[in-house]
């Protein structure tokens, strides 16, 4: 009971949790919150790639998954899922995505979007 | 009165966990009365108990006074069941499952402050995996998870200060 208030404090151990945390969260933070606008689109089927398509374009596709056809809509930047042979239609509410890191998921029919960024996100800064 | 005609047989243990797991019933319902900020962020004042019983008795208490603590204070606050409830065990149970594989950390580098903070982190992932899954199932939940983990973060630091402080000097039993 001496030494009861000397060792309250964080251990090295703790210091470099609390590192390893902080520096996790800023890299949430920059992976989640990020706005940058997307360029390409990529749809996979199951657990592989169907295709990269560019997001400037208007153009519908059609994927076969594994209840049937998924409908997707590509609209200048922007996409969603239009129709879905899925029951839930999570796929077809969550509407338009457009920013880059953004996905959407039909699991049922097991087709996923993925909007990929620019490999160069400095074009848009300006001092 | 009436002599009672049940007779449970209890350990000195069972008392322990009892004892134990009240005071963490009371921090939970008192902290279930504080507004929060931001719907779903709280200090998890309780889990100080859930540390401070694993330190001090080992991980199979401590997993009993946590659970038991999740399902009393559901009952007492009228939450038995509900999505809260639900919210409130996927934590626990996480945290329960991140503790057991901690508390084996050398002791000498990790302190009890260490197992607060992962604790917290698995308190989180826990809640968010159901509000994802069940609900709101939709991709913008993930926005959220910066901020949660930071609150975990900040949480988990001063209950393991507080944990560490009372294992410096304990509740006299």
């Amino acid at each position: 009971m001496t030494n009861a208030t000397t060792n309250i404090k964080p251990l090295f151990g703790d210091w470099l949790v609390i590192i390893a945390s902080l520096i996790t969260i800023v890299f949430l933070f920059q992976q989640l919150w990020t706005n940058a606008p997307a360029s390409q689109l990529q749809i996979r089927q199951g657990n592989k790639v169907m295709g990269t398509y560019d997001l400037n374009q208007s153009r519908d596709l059609h994927i076969h998954g594994a209840l049937g056809q998924s409908h997707i809509s590509v609209a200048q930047g922007k996409v969603r899922f239009k129709q879905s042979p899925c029951t839930n239609q999570y796929c077809v509410h969550q509407g338009w995505l457009s920013r880059a890191g953004q996905v959407a998921i039909c699991l049922p029919n097991q087709i996923s979007l993925q909007l990929i960024g620019e490999d160069k996100p400095y074009d848009s800064l300006n001092y | 009165m009436t002599r009672s005609t049940i007779n449970i047989n209890t350990t000195k243990e069972d008392h322990h966990i009892a004892k134990l797991t009240a005071i963490a019933i009371g921090l939970h319902v008192i902290e279930a009365m504080f507004p929060s900020p931001l719907p779903g962020i709280k200090p998890g004042i309780a889990n100080i108990i859930t540390l401070y019983v694993l330190m001090q008795y080992g991980f199979g208490t401590a997993a009993w006074v946590s659970l038991l603590r999740v399902f009393a204070s559901s009952l007492l606050l009228g939450h038995f069941l509900s999505p809260t409830f639900i919210l409130s065990l996927s934590g626990a149970l996480l945290s329960l499952v991140m503790l057991f594989f901690a508390q084996h950390l050398p002791t000498k580098h990790f302190s009890v402050i260490t197992l607060s903070i992962l604790a917290a982190f698995a308190h989180i992932a826990g809640q968010l995996i159901i509000v994802r899954i069940w609900l709101i199932p939709h991709a913008g939940v993930a926005y959220l998870v910066p901020i949660f983990a930071l609150a975990a973060l900040f949480f988990g630091v001063i209950n393991g200060l507080i944990t560490q402080r009372l294992i410096s000097s304990p509740l006299k039993n």
